[in-house]
């Protein structure tokens, strides 16, 4: 066969495997909006903080309320907006701690006798209880849940005092909203670095399965077909629609959110290729040998849902034992997603991220020789 | 001269013994039915002169080769259509034999002579998967015969079709049997299907040959084929 006839061999399979995904209505729904959808979403909760809502269980303790004269009381009836309206089950004091740098806190307060008190608190629609004992204020809570503690927190320093202390406070507190340090610059690398993961293993590895499943594969090995051409096209396609998803989320966090790159472009393009590279290799490793798509669909999410879980995608991995971080750290997916971040938010070039880029290379190369080694065609 | 020699091969698979001991000779631009019920071992052969399995024991020859060391060739010179292939759903039928022709440098000649051949002119521009059964299959035919095959292996073509679509796929394949030298092997269950288009007939069942002959030999004591497997089974062939 001369060069040619294997050129357009090889150029009409990989026509064939990109009209067999941008046919498909789906594919620019999941493989492109959703992404960007997802960027909005988790972008806008946690870039821009609304009005925090707490709600607290108020427990009367010494009998009417009217005749209390303790800190708390004084507190409620004088610094508090009384909800005239209130029904069974209503607020009866609302306070808002207005604070333009950390965001607004509105304060509910649920006048309750102790044991619906307690009932709310196991719900969890309340997390604090403000019981007031000769004067003092009392508060119950679970010291283990955080947002408990945020409220008491918040809550004590109104009424530990009796003085109401604003926004002056926080005078000194500098709340992080420059380039790079956002929550969306933390997530947009990891939802790219996870779209080539995901992409790449549901479009290759499944779909090798579903081909091998269909006797597709079998039918294109009963032809003079180069078996490498296949995969090759396979591989191509995949790593091509990988970069234009990549690129569009990129162009939107960059309008929406001003998103910048703050390292080198170069590496970057080299470690999104790496990443593919290492991706595609698990991806013909994992569907060598099975044409069962229901043992392809576990042997995917086998693959895909540690790495989505431990690879910190959506909120940092180092909230994870100890123990576990060096082990995390060395998942393709983190390799990936670390890499990307450093490039993205902390400037980094090619000398930051060539080991990651050897290292996913070097592991692609070898998973996908593996994977060839025991590759079953029908 | 012999286009496929089988000799005395055996195949099992774990506990099943699916071919045990078949001798066969396909003599150059002769049709042949392998007719026998699910489980007679007809695909098994068909896979195995295919090279798609190895005999646990006995030899194949295609054109006077083994398979081995001679893949690349004996994929040229052989074309096939197995049971139940899809191919890529969102591809046009031109497409799909394009693809195809280019596996054997061949262009779009070759793609509209085989339009014309299996009578998809019309579907050129369908996607695959809105295609009718028949129409599905007659794609599958059209691929298999794109290279010009010396040897065409047909594994259950008209299975699951309604009458017409049958009759359209039976039509194809004796133009191509006018118009060509190619053998071909044909696994069916439909007696009419290796009456109407083989001349040499093979009854299969439990993986072996119980008799095998032209139709008219087959037939010297017995109303039809149907009586015939009867008589050597004792059960009729769709049971």
């Amino acid at each position: 066969m001369n060069r040619m006839n294997r050129m357009n061999q090889l150029w009409l399979l990989v026509c064939a495997h990109f009209h067999e995904i941008v046919r498909e209505p789906g594919v620019l729904f999941w493989g492109i909006i959703f992404p960007i959808l997802m960027a909005l979403g988790l972008g806008l909760a946690f870039t821009k903080k609304g009005d925090v809502l707490r709600k607290i269980a108020v427990v009367n303790t010494s009998g009417s309320a009217r005749n209390d004269s303790s800190a708390l009381q004084v507190f409620l009836n004088d610094k508090c907006i009384k909800n005239t309206n209130n029904k069974d089950g209503d607020y009866k004091w609302k306070f808002e701690l207005k604070d333009q740098k950390l965001g607004n806190s509105v304060f509910l307060f649920y006048e309750l006798d102790w044991d619906k008190a307690m009932v709310l608190l196991k719900r969890g629609t309340v997390n604090l209880i403000l019981t007031s004992e000769k004067g003092l204020t009392e508060y119950h809570f679970d010291p283990m849940n955080s947002d408990a503690e945020l409220s008491y927190l918040k809550i004590s320093s109104i009424l530990g005092s009796g003085i109401i202390y604003p926004a002056s406070g926080s005078d000194e507190i500098k709340p992080l909203t420059i380039t790079g340090t956002r929550y969306i610059d933390f997530l947009v690398p990891g939802l790219i670095t996870m779209g080539v993961m995901m992409s790449t293993m549901w479009g290759i590895s499944y779909g090798i399965i579903e081909k091998r499943s269909k006797k597709l594969l079998r039918r294109f090995v009963a032809t003079p077909m180069k078996k490498s051409h296949f995969l090759i096209a396979l591989i191509s396609v995949r790593v091509i629609m990988n970069f234009i998803e990549a690129l569009v989320l990129l162009i939107f966090a960059v309008i929406a959110f001003k998103m910048t790159i703050q390292g080198s472009i170069i590496a970057l393009i080299l470690l999104f290729l790496a990443g593919n590279i290492a991706f595609a290799g698990i991806a013909i490793l994992s569907s060598s040998h099975t044409s069962n798509t229901e043992v392809g669909n576990g042997i995917v999410n086998f693959v895909v849902m540690p790495m989505m879980v431990l690879s910190g995608i959506f909120f940092s991995y180092h909230n994870f034992p100890d123990w576990s971080i060096p082990v995390i750290r060395k998942l393709p997916l983190t390799m990936l997603t670390d890499g990307m971040r450093s490039i993205f938010n902390e400037g980094a070039g090619l000398t930051e991220v060539s080991l990651p880029i050897v290292i996913l290379t070097v592991t692609g190369i070898i998973l996908f020789s593996a994977g060839l080694k025991i590759f079953k065609w029908h | 001269m012999m286009v496929i020699e089988v000799k005395d091969v055996w195949k099992s698979f774990k506990t099943v013994q699916a071919v045990k001991g078949i001798n066969l000779n396909i003599p150059k631009g002769k049709f042949v039915a392998l007719l026998g019920p699910n489980g007679a071992g007809k695909t098994t052969l068909v896979e195995m002169i295919e090279g798609i399995q190895k005999p646990d024991k006995g030899e194949i020859t295609i054109m006077g080769k083994h398979w081995k060391g001679n893949e690349d060739e004996l994929h040229r010179i052989i074309g096939l259509s197995l049971q139940e292939t899809r191919f890529i759903d969102k591809l046009r039928v031109t497409e799909t034999l394009r693809l195809f022709a280019s596996f054997f440098n061949m262009g779009k000649p070759r793609v509209e002579e085989i339009l014309d051949l299996v009578g998809l002119q019309d579907k050129r521009k369908s996607y695959v998967v809105n295609l009718s059964g028949g129409q599905r299959q007659r794609l599958a035919i059209g691929i298999a015969l794109i290279n010009t095959p010396a040897i065409l292996l047909l594994d259950e073509p008209t299975t699951g079709l309604d009458p017409n679509a049958r009759r359209e796929i039976w039509d194809i394949l004796k133009k191509l049997k006018e118009a060509s030298e190619t053998s071909m092997i044909l696994t069916t269950h439909y007696m009419e299907e290796a009456e109407k288009l083989c001349d040499h007939i093979v009854i299969m069942d439990n993986g072996v040959i119980l008799k095998e002959g032209t139709l008219g030999q087959l037939l010297d004591n017995h109303r039809s084929l149907d009586d015939l497997f009867v008589s050597l089974t004792g059960r009729r062939i769709y049971e």
